[in-house]
């Protein structure tokens, strides 16, 4: 019978870790994450479906969503060049750069959100030269977008790095060799490599921004129906008194990271069938 | 051929300006706000915010929570990882998901959580009045929101290193007679102190600058229940630009020495780290 | 570093001397107020009874912190934006009863405030009136009426100014249209005035005395423009006695509230440009307040907070459709 469960090892402490490791997930995540669940399912579906698909949560989601997609799909461009330009490019204080990249991990949310108000609102560095040319940023989507980039920023290109780094160049230079231009190397060699990494950043930093509260509040604005996220409506939700709202609109923020987990591990086990072993 | 040339390196140079402005825009500038904006009124005064009275509660909160949550998580860490790598078992995978979790699940949602398993109307809110002690809206409330947020840092770290070292020694030190403990003390641990150093530095970052979770399940109370980033946004609120950000940059100099310690370690012992910015690229 | 844990460790061990803790739960705007009365009262207590009373405060939107103070926040006192948010938990939990306004002078408000406009120097849009904000060229900022009791206040307060003249069709639609002009719905009176220190909005509805520090903080770059109509905010305060029995405060809680209605309090009081219960005082610092014809709630709701919250804030009351229909 145990066989099937675990191939027993010669080292000691199964039992121990084994049970350090489920008693703190359950107590910690589990045993929390399921009476979200529970609390759902006191009430009818009718009232399910319409505290989690209201006019507002709806507009929330397209928000938060939307917003997201934006600031993954510029975290993927730009994170692909940062990484490119660090891995192949000799750059001045490359060190530095390095480093700085996972800044945003480093700075607390909160931080963020004060920081990037300051300097995008009217008295700020930026604000002000945007406000003067007619272009508002803080209060509008926006300002929402670029909170979510700056905090989902490393996601990008801390999981193309890697990759552009073991790239072999003897395929590049068999392929020059074979007389191919530098555009159709990435095109047929680099690209595709780097592709499911790409991807992974990408939803990475895609379920980063959707989530994200603390420096997104800052500079939403949090006007119902026009900059409010997601993750805000569940505490709006909770400040009404609603809790059954605020849990389904929970449930339904985290099926959708439990899905974006899923399609990362897919993406991962379509790398390894893709590239052969690493 | 020459022409070709040119247009290789100004396309370089061209790539490299973009990439770097982009950096200094959205990264260098912002850090550099916090203390431009800290230090504007003066290094008087920004001695004075950091050192008030609410401002030093907030900071001893802070690391009361973090005293019992590092422990915690880095003991889960070390067993997790051992769990993980040194045995075959099935339900891997979705453990592995679960270690993921807190990167994905907003921090809004673990807040809320606690609210409603604690709260007096929640799940367990009558066994908690009951027994008289106030979980939410509590320290005991804040170190769980914060666990939640930051448990797998840890084992995170641990798992690629002790997968990539496998297991020889340790059953070579088994066969040798070594006892479990003396195997953790004398084998184990010495080979992935790096990375269980990084992983405990991580999770102190991480754990000291959380916000969300924090904030749901913080009753506000002054002096009481808010830690070092809630205070950030309690001076925000009271026009107190200059003092949010002086303790905002508290808050970055945190993040800067994680930052400094990870290109150190990475000096060390570059294999390592190399393996664990891989794990999401492979 | 060392130099910073020595002040920790001090700070621990000054914790130890024979000390009082309250917990004031209050809402927004207050926090300039009750830092210097907690502070006076402190140093009443400590010399005339030698026991070292400490008093934290949390702040935030009203209907938030009743909530918290429900979910079990531990309350020994609460000093909120409006009634409403104490009767419920009055009735919800029966912390404390349900007569509990009858407990202190004034319906136990020791102040009171009203709603006025806060411009941009000059007046750049020209605004005077409450039919101002109805126009389709000015940006109104205001709170959430669903968390923050200022903000209900504020609503009354435009509801009120046509409805006493028109009847419930009119005002619903003068409402709807000033709300139409709100880009920003902050949690909270804080939240709001903030939004319109960073520059968004032409006029901020305001409690009058956040518009006065809002003055001071911008020193001047703002102005009041008092409506000639608005309403007499209460915002009580109560002992939750339940929880300061059981913390064994009640004494000291009740002490902390009559304290209020002192001389010296009323005084504080008036100083942060609320308009004091004890008439005395505030005739002698009446030229400070701008004149405003004040109505009251019950003249227009004579149901009290109980109506209102059935007609406008409840679950698809007139607030919710208005915000609805205003897409």
């Amino acid at each position: 019978m145990k066989k099937i469960f675990y191939q027993k090892s010669i080292l000691p402490g199964y039992g121990l870790s084994l049970g350090i490791t489920w008693l703190y997930l359950s107590l910690i995540v589990l045993l929390p994450l399921s009476t979200l669940y529970i609390k759902v399912f006191t009430g009818s579906l009718d009232e399910f479906i319409s505290a989690v698909f209201s006019l507002r949560a709806l507009k929330a989601y397209e928000v938060s969503f939307g917003l997201s997609f934006v600031s993954a799909c510029i975290n993927s461009l730009f994170g692909f060049l940062v990484a490119w330009v660090i891995v192949r490019y000799k750059i001045p204080f490359k060190g530095f750069w390095d480093a700085l990249i996972d800044l945003p991990f480093a700075l607390p949310t909160a931080v963020a959100g004060i920081t990037l108000t300051w300097l995008y609102g009217p008295q700020g560095w930026i604000g002000s030269f945007l406000e003067a040319h007619g272009f508002k940023v803080v209060f509008t989507p926006i300002g929402i977008a670029i909170a979510m980039i700056f905090v989902s920023f490393p996601f990008a290109v801390r999981t193309i790095e890697p990759v552009l780094k073991d790239l072999d160049p003897e395929v590049e230079e068999s392929a020059r060799c074979l007389g191919a231009s530098r555009w159709k190397i990435f095109q047929k060699v680099i690209f595709p490599t780097i592709l499911p990494s790409l991807l992974t950043g990408f939803t990475l930093s895609f379920a980063r921004s959707m989530g994200e509260y603390g420096s997104v509040i800052f500079i939403a604005g949090n006007q119902p129906l026009k900059t409010e996220i997601a993750p805000l409506l569940i505490v709006m939700r909770l400040e009404e008194y609603d809790y059954y709202g605020s849990a389904s609109i929970s449930v339904f923020l985290l099926t959708v990271s439990f899905v974006l987990l899923l399609c990362l591990n897919f993406i991962q086990f379509w790398n390894r069938r893709y590239l052969g072993t690493i | 051929m020459k022409l070709k040339k040119i247009f290789m390196f100004s396309f370089r140079f061209i790539l490299v300006f973009i990439a770097l402005c982009f950096l200094v825009l959205f990264l260098v500038i912002p850090l550099f706000v916090v203390f431009y904006n800290a230090f504007s009124k003066g290094i008087g005064m920004y001695w004075g915010n950091i050192t008030r009275e609410e401002t030093i509660e907030a900071i001893f909160l802070t690391l009361k929570i973090l005293i019992v949550v590092l422990p915690l998580n880095t003991i889960f860490g070390i067993a997790c990882a051992w769990y993980i790598t040194k045995y075959k078992f099935r339900g891997k995978k979705l453990l592995l998901t679960f270690l993921d979790l807190p990167f994905t699940v907003s921090p809004v949602v673990a807040g809320t959580v606690f609210v409603l398993l604690f709260s007096v109307n929640g799940l367990l809110g009558g066994i908690v009045e009951k027994m008289n002690i106030q979980i939410i809206f509590a320290f005991p409330g804040m170190v769980l929101a914060t666990i939640f947020i930051t448990f797998p840092f840890v084992a995170r770290e641990l798992i690629p290193i002790m997968e990539e070292q496998g297991q020889e020694m340790e059953e070579a030190g088994r066969m040798l007679g070594a006892r479990t403990w003396q195997i953790l003390l004398k084998i184990t641990l010495p080979n992935i102190r790096w990375a269980l150093f990084y992983g405990m530095v991580l999770c102190s970052a991480r754990c000291v600058g959380e916000f969300g979770a924090v904030s749901v399940v913080s009753g506000h109370i002054r002096g009481k229940t808010i830690t070092i980033p809630l205070e950030v946004e309690i001076l925000y609120n009271e026009y107190n630009l200059v003092g949010a950000f002086g303790v905002a940059s508290l808050l970055c100099i945190i993040g800067l020495i994680s930052l400094i310690f990870r290109k150190w370690i990475e000096k060390r012992d570059p294999q390592n780290l190399y393996r664990q910015i891989h794990r999401y690229g492979d | 570093m060392f130099i910073f844990c020595l002040i920790l460790f001090l700070s621990t061990l000054s914790a130890f001397s024979e000390t009082i803790e309250l917990l004031n739960v209050s809402y927004d705007p207050t926090r300039e107020l009750y830092k210097e009365i907690n502070k006076k009262f402190s140093e009443k207590w400590g010399k005339e009874y030698g026991i070292n009373v400490n008093i934290k405060m949390s702040h935030g939107g009203s209907g938030k912190q009743a909530r918290s103070v429900l979910e079990g926040l531990e309350a020994d006192v609460v000093s909120l934006a409006l009634a409403y948010d104490i009767d419920m938990i009055a009735k919800m939990r029966s912390l404390l009863p349900l007569d509990w306004q009858k407990k202190l002078p004034d319906n136990s408000c020791p102040y009171t405030s009203t709603i006025v406009f806060l411009v941009r120097k000059g007046n750049p849009k020209n605004i005077k009136s409450w039919d101002d904000l109805a126009r389709a060229d000015v940006e109104v900022i205001t709170p959430n009426p669903k968390t923050s009791g200022g903000a209900r206040w504020c609503y009354l307060a435009c509801w009120g100014y046509v409805y006493r003249k028109g009847g419930t069709e009119q005002a619903r639609e003068f409402v709807k249209k000033v709300y139409k002009n709100v880009p920003v719905l902050d949690t909270g009176a804080r939240g709001s005035t903030n939004t319109f220190l960073q520059g968004i909005g032409d006029v901020l509805l305001s409690w009058e005395n956040e518009a006065f520090l809002a003055m001071k903080e911008t020193q001047n770059a703002l102005e009041i423009v008092p409506p000639e109509v608005s309403i007499l905010a209460e915002p009580p305060v109560a002992v939750i006695e339940k929880y300061a029995e059981k913390h064994k405060t009640k004494e000291i809680a009740r002490a902390y509230l009559e304290f209020l209605y002192t001389d010296e309090a009323q005084e504080i009081i008036v100083k942060n440009h609320y308009r004091c219960s004890n008439p005395a005082i505030f005739e002698k610092y009446r030229s400070e307040f701008a004149s405003i014809k004040l109505f009251h709630l019950e003249e227009i709701y004579p149901g009290g907070w109980e109506e209102v919250h059935k007609i406008h804030f409840s679950d698809g009351g007139i607030f919710d459709q208005i915000m609805l229909e205003r897409k």
